[in-house]
């Protein structure tokens, strides 16, 4: 059991804080502030008419009137704080996110369960730091809530300020499974984004521009985020957090996060 | 409505006795894991997870064998529910078991979490890491300063 540290492998996702904060759409988005609503919001309140609805199994007019009032009861009663959202949800990318959410629930079902039979094995687990690259509350709840559905991993604890995830994983004995696991998270956040964020906050956390819901062929989700621990090996990345800076020290100072990526993950490659 | 003793009524039948099947036995190997693994963090996997895709197969199977809307409609908001809040428990004992001192750290490979949260209280005197927030980005500024330098 090698206890391996991994600095390194966390600086990979550095730049993300200053691209994200350059951009002034992702660095107001990370800010919601604490005032409450002060109108009750559509969306609540028809959710909760619908759950209303669901819950008495019939659908008549009179059930949908309660349902309304109760929700608008609620809404008023109990408000809470604004969640900003400045994203362009994709139907091809809402389609991948579920689709393989899914598919990962099955799998990682599976692994679990024969991970609780194999009698004569303990689980060797750990606490991983993912430090993620959008600037989001709402992506980075909705990466963890993700991330804690699918068995094998639990987020522990999140930190808001630096868009960072703790995330626990049950077994981490195989080789490369540390990497492994932290790349789940960065492509669960990935596919969050391609589900829900604008092209900007796409951008701002240094991923591929988004076509059909993912990311376009070139260099696909997964590839980005297992290249990032290469890519701040690589010659010309220096040691600061920065992108523009480490940009400017390789000579292209003109190209940003997105394409300087690239184009180390092609010469990594 | 499907005419009872058809076909199709049979395979449905079956389908929902195999989802049923499926179903308690993920339930079975999440108590198992409850009582074999070694430690919270570890157990909260078995008492979460395979309880979700469990509880999709029951709440499945009972859609077929039943087949009114009404029923169906709340099964979905059933599974609606615990897709919403399974997550949050989980995090929440895993969190708490954290701060109460629970985790074992001789059974974690890895455990960036303490180490963050012991540079954050070399840095301040904090014993909350709600109320260090700068303690925190500053600790992980440090990490990453380190990483660099080696």
């Amino acid at each position: 059991m090698s206890r391996r540290p991994s600095n390194d492998v966390v600086r990979a996702d550095a730049p993300r804080t200053d691209a994200a904060a350059t951009s002034g759409v992702a660095g107001g988005a990370a800010q919601p502030g604490v005032t409450l609503r002060r109108r009750p919001s559509v969306t609540a309140v028809v959710w909760l008419a619908v759950v209303w609805v669901l819950l008495w199994g019939d659908l008549t007019i009179a059930n949908v009137l309660a349902g309304l009032m109760v929700a608008l009861a609620v809404a008023w009663f109990l408000p809470l704080p604004r969640v900003p959202f400045a994203g362009r949800p994709s139907g091809f990318g809402l389609v991948r996110l579920f689709g393989r959410l899914a598919g990962d629930i099955v799998v990682a079902s599976v692994h679990v369960a024969a991970v609780a039979l194999r009698f004569g094995h303990e689980p060797r687990g750990g606490v991983l730091r993912v430090r993620l690259r959008s600037r989001s509350d709402l992506y980075l709840t909705l990466t963890a809530d993700l991330c804690s559905l699918v068995p094998g991993s639990i987020i522990v604890e999140a930190h808001r300020a630096t868009g960072t995830l703790y995330v626990h994983t049950l077994d981490l004995s195989g080789p490369g499974a540390v990497e492994h696991a932290r790349t789940v998270v960065l492509d669960q956040e990935a596919r969050v984004l391609y589900a829900l964020a604008s092209d900007e906050e796409i951008a701002a956390a240094g991923l591929p521009p988004r076509r059909f819901g993912g990311p376009s062929r070139a260099r696909g989700g997964a590839a980005v985020a297992s290249r990032a621990v290469p890519d701040q090996g690589a010659p010309g990345s220096g040691r600061s957090g920065s992108s523009s800076g480490s940009s400017a020290v390789s000579g292209a100072g003109d190209r940003g996060t997105r394409s300087r990526r690239r184009d180390e993950g092609g010469d990594a490659r | 409505m499907i005419a009872e003793g058809s076909i199709l009524d049979t395979v449905l039948h079956v389908l929902a006795a195999v989802l049923f099947l499926a179903g308690s036995f993920l339930a079975m190997v999440a108590g198992l894991g409850i009582a074999r693994f070694p430690d919270l963090l570890a157990r909260m996997h078995a008492a979460t997870k395979p309880q979700v895709l469990g509880l999709g197969m029951l709440l499945t199977g009972l859609a077929l064998e039943i087949r009114t809307g009404v029923v169906i409609w709340t099964l979905v908001l059933v599974l609606l529910f615990q897709l919403i809040t399974a997550p949050v428990s989980a995090h929440m004992v895993g969190r708490a078991g954290y701060r109460t001192g629970r985790v074992r750290d001789d059974l974690l490979v890895v455990d960036e979490l303490t180490d963050d949260l012991a540079a954050v209280r070399r840095t301040e005197h904090v014993t909350d890491i709600d109320d260090a927030d700068d303690a925190m980005v500053q600790a992980l500024a440090d990490t990453e300063k380190r990483g660099s330098d080696a």
